[in-house]
């Protein structure tokens, strides 16, 4: 009795999950295609991309359990492991933009990181 | 009682069909930007995004065939993603990938 309970809200739960990480997944790529720079899209692809990732993960970890009854902490890890890298690979990615020459989108504001290379290339010399 | 328990499945089966379809057309949207990026580090950054998005299929996935063999899969997929974007950042930044200076 009350075990068919827990399973129809576990259910719902993870279908709800599934849908959220969906709706999070699908507007990063819609972000990484209408935005206008690369920083704008980058910030699109990372961080909404993360939080999508966590939700599927966190459905599919408890759908297992629901099923197998077991707690599979290879999903835990990719969370945390998407987690760790993903500000990594966007801050690598940043970088190697603006070093390889990609000018940022609004014209009006200076650029802050290019004044700051020029200070350290010119206190280096 | 079993009756709402076939029709919660039924709602997760739906919920599935509806995420495997946004997922394709978010790969779709990113295929897009990779083919037509106006510049090179845009491409990259929708390669990485198209990586995690294939984690989020192989998840998807392993809810679809009720298995646990899936979840190797999609902690490789997310390493292989991270060096990726490494080794094409790297290459974006300095032209080599493998060098001597440190910074």
């Amino acid at each position: 009795m009350i075990e068919t309970w827990i399973n129809i809200v576990l259910n719902l739960l993870v279908a709800l999950f599934v849908l959220a990480g969906t709706f999070f997944i699908l507007s990063a790529s819609i972000g990484v295609v209408r935005f206008p720079d690369v920083y704008t899209k980058l910030h699109a692809a990372t961080k909404a991309s993360t939080l999508g990732i966590a939700f599927i993960l966190i459905g599919a970890f408890t759908y297992l359990y629901l099923e197998h009854s077991i707690v599979s902490g290879k999903l835990l890890l990719a969370i945390v492991f998407i987690m760790l890298t993903a500000p990594v690979g966007a801050h690598m990615m940043g970088r190697a933009a603006h070093t390889s020459g990609v000018k940022p989108y609004l014209k009006n504001r200076n650029d802050e990181y290019e004044h700051a290379v020029k200070v350290y290339k010119k206190k280096n010399q | 009682m079993t009756n709402i328990l076939t029709a919660t499945d039924n709602i997760l089966q739906i919920t599935l069909m509806i995420s495997f379809i946004g997922i394709a057309l978010s790969l779709a949207l990113l295929l897009y930007r990779v083919i037509t990026g106006p510049t090179q580090p845009e491409r990259a950054v929708a390669l990485d995004a198209i990586g995690i998005n294939l984690m989020g299929l192989a998840g998807l996935m392993s809810i679809y065939l009720v298995t646990t063999k899936l979840n190797d899969v999609i902690l490789l997929i997310g390493i292989l993603a991270f060096l990726s974007t490494l080794a094409i950042a790297k290459y974006l930044e300095k032209g080599v990938i493998i060098d001597r200076d440190v910074d």
